[in-house]
């Protein structure tokens, strides 16, 4: 796909005042953190387990070549295939290959973020194979020639009359004719259009939530059933994963399973859990002849030695995107690649480069929302403070801030001076508030004024105050 | 150098070790994986059986699953012939090869059944659990020639036998319950956990049921 990380800033304007993205952002809001917060209230041990997954992840990236070697002898044992990708080009490569050599003509695909991670759609469309999202987002924003918004409400910013507009589009060489308007009537067509479709596929394609080490299992969570039919009906199944999703035993997938819904979601626990153990056995009446499963590093082992090796406990649940201030404004296009929101603030320039994505671990407040409420405790805002380091190491940022940045720092070593510069522009200040204390245009400061007032000081330093304070208290 | 050992050879390079993990870090590995120790298991998962049966039916309730109670085995086939007369459908039902399914007395309930895996088109299956997991109400089936798991995700309305005997409280007790009963180490080829029928709520984010798989998930809980 198309990088536009490096237009973000451009991206989220037009993100901004996108009056139908703007109005499906609304739908985001008033759903996922109130039903998270319910899932977690009736959950009384929520933060210990918060704890135990974030141990259990540390636990296994210490030892990740262990627990990987081992999943790999046993998913072998059972007559599964491993393949290893150093990159997203080897990982296409090897999908393509084992497409091929089933003969496939089209692929149906479970929801997987790691082949939007890879470009494997294009890839396959390119040469020749058609492949078929399944899950109802990823379908809808097939038809309209997009790419996920949201990790896993793919089609969050699409609003109903547009999916009435897509399906009308395309689904008319099916004999549907008639324009449908009903979340129902809408989601039966696909059902019904999409079960053949189930029925003619080659090759079918799911990604992994979890690698269990201990039997060789991989596990899909889903709530449509389509990762099932996915995985089930054709003749071959590719699980395309990532390096870091193994775990060490089915106790250490169920931890983190008792998180996953309820930070994602706030379900209970998701429709369909799918625990698959090699390819269809002897005596098997259905599932595949094949079980093959892609492991993909694509810069996650340079991460296990660097700062930002925490990021590599993210389960993919998007609680961080969900309360995330900046992504309900904007939503996940503007972010410009595969992983939005402050989970994707920190992975975007991890595989893709400070260089083209500097931009997109500057747009927090650090309010911290993200990390409060984030299953495993990646500290998400200090990892994206990472990166504003790394950036301005790197000399990525323009020279107006760095001069800014510098002068500063420069005041900021100087107390004395610093605290009498305060002084002074909080006096400043005051006046330009008027009545309503609040700024609406300052100059050198138009970046920030033009969208929304400075609010003014009310003419005492913190310091001041503090100082005022602490003599009131010793007068006592 | 293949992809494999490049991407083991970095990682270990970012764990600062030279090679594969030896000594006593491996062996504390090898005996995690050994062991498989539960983790913090939530207290509503530990209950009395009785109460861990009346969790069960609520929380499976919740998940949109319906429920209907029979005292013996023998009673699932009028109940199933019941539920297929209430919702419409006519008495017929693919069920599961196994002998606590496919033996029972289906013609005395009036209900044609053809006892293999499911086929596009198949309205209704009937399959066993393996166990029942209080704690969501999810139940746990497991793929083979006596239960195939097409039978899960082809109909539209999916059927599942459940004995309250083997209602446990949380999911890792189910875990116990297959190691100790099938040898450990033995997986089927697939575990399906389940919890209500099929839904989506990607259309504008509100709830549809019956997606892509079963519309419809009735349970037929078997004694207390």
């Amino acid at each position: 796909m198309q990088i536009t990380s490096p237009r973000f800033k451009q991206n989220a304007h037009e993100a901004l005042g996108d009056a139908a993205l703007q109005r499906a952002l609304g739908n985001l809001k008033a759903g996922f953190p109130g039903k998270r917060a319910a899932a977690v209230a009736r959950m009384p041990e929520f933060e210990q387990l918060r704890d135990a997954a974030r141990d259990l992840k540390n636990h296994i990236l210490e030892h990740l070549d262990f627990y990987l070697e081992t999943f790999e002898a046993n998913v072998k044992r059972r007559g599964g295939h491993v393949h290893w990708a150093r990159d997203a080009e080897e990982a296409r490569a090897i999908v393509l290959d084992i497409c091929r050599k089933a003969g496939a003509k089209t692929v149906t695909k479970g929801k997987s973020m790691i082949t939007e991670e890879i470009g494997l759609n294009d890839h396959l469309a390119a040469n020749g194979i058609e492949p078929i999202e399944t899950d109802l987002g990823e379908y809808i924003i097939q038809l309209r020639g997009e790419h996920p918004s949201h990790i896993i409400a793919p089609a969050i910013h699409v609003n109903l009359d547009q999916v009435s507009d897509a399906f009308h589009a395309h689904h008319g060489k099916y004999g549907k004719t008639e324009r449908q308007t009903e979340p129902r009537a809408l989601m039966n067509e696909a059902r019904e259009i999409l079960r053949d479709k189930f029925i003619a596929a080659d090759v079918g394609i799911t990604g992994a939530n979890f690698c269990i080490a201990e039997t060789g299992t991989t596990v899909i969570v889903t709530n449509e059933g389509n990762g099932d039919l996915t995985q089930t009906l054709p003749r071959v199944h590719v699980a395309v994963t990532s390096i870091e999703k193994v775990v060490p035993t089915l106790e250490d997938a169920t931890l983190l399973h008792r998180l996953l819904s309820r930070s994602a979601t706030g379900q209970e626990i998701e429709v369909y859990g799918t625990w698959s153990s090699g390819p269809r056995r002897p005596e098997d009446p259905d599932g595949p002849a094949e079980y093959h499963v892609v492991l993909l590093d694509n810069g996650r082992s340079n991460m296990l030695g660097n700062e930002f090796r925490e990021m590599l406990r993210c389960i993919r649940c998007s609680a961080c995107m969900n309360h995330c201030p900046v992504y309900g404004a904007i939503g996940g296009h503007a972010y410009g690649w595969v992983y939005p929101g402050p989970m994707g603030s920190v992975l975007t320039p991890a595989f893709i480069g400070v260089e083209q994505a500097g931009n997109l671990p500057n747009a927090s407040t650090f309010c911290g929302r993200c990390e409060s409420v984030c299953p495993v405790r990646i500290p998400l805002p200090k990892l994206m403070r990472h990166w504003r380091a790394r950036e301005f190491e790197k000399h990525l940022t323009p020279q107006g801030f760095r001069f800014g940045l510098g002068v500063w720092a420069w005041l900021a070593r100087r107390p004395k001076l610093y605290r009498l510069a305060t002084q002074v522009a909080t006096r400043v200040l005051k006046p330009l508030g008027g009545k309503t204390n609040r700024i609406g245009s300052l100059p050198l400061a138009g970046g920030w004024t033009a969208w929304r007032d400075l609010p003014a000081p009310q003419g005492r330093t913190f310091f001041e105050q503090w100082k005022d304070r602490q003599q009131a208290g010793g007068a006592k | 150098m293949s992809g494999r050992e490049a991407i083991l050879g970095n990682i270990r390079k970012g764990l600062k070790r030279s090679g594969p993990l030896a000594g006593t870090a491996l062996e504390l590995c090898q005996t995690r994986l050994r062991e498989h120790r539960p983790n913090l298991i939530p207290a509503r998962a530990q209950l009395p059986h009785a109460g861990q049966v009346e969790l069960f039916v609520q929380m499976a309730q919740e998940a949109s699953a319906t429920v209907a109670r029979v005292t013996e085995r023998a009673a699932v086939p009028a109940e199933v012939a019941r539920y297929l007369a209430d919702i419409g459908f006519a008495a017929e039902a693919i069920v599961a090869p196994d002998a606590s399914i496919a033996g029972l007395d289906w013609s005395a309930a009036g209900v044609a059944t053809e006892a293999r895996h499911a086929r596009n088109g198949d309205r209704a299956t009937v399959a066993p659990a393996f166990a029942g997991i209080a704690e969501t109400g999810t139940l746990m089936l497991l793929a083979g020639p006596q239960s195939p798991t097409t039978l899960n995700f082809l109909p539209d309305a999916h059927i599942v036998v459940l004995d309250a005997a083997r209602i446990v409280g949380p999911y890792e007790d189910a875990w116990a319950m297959l190691r100790s009963e099938r040898g450990e180490g033995w997986m089927p080829r697939v575990v399906n956990w389940i919890t209500g029928p099929s839904r989506s709520a990607d259309i504008e984010q509100k709830l549809q049921m019956g997606a892509h798989g079963p519309i419809r998930l009735h349970i037929v809980l078997i004694g207390d």
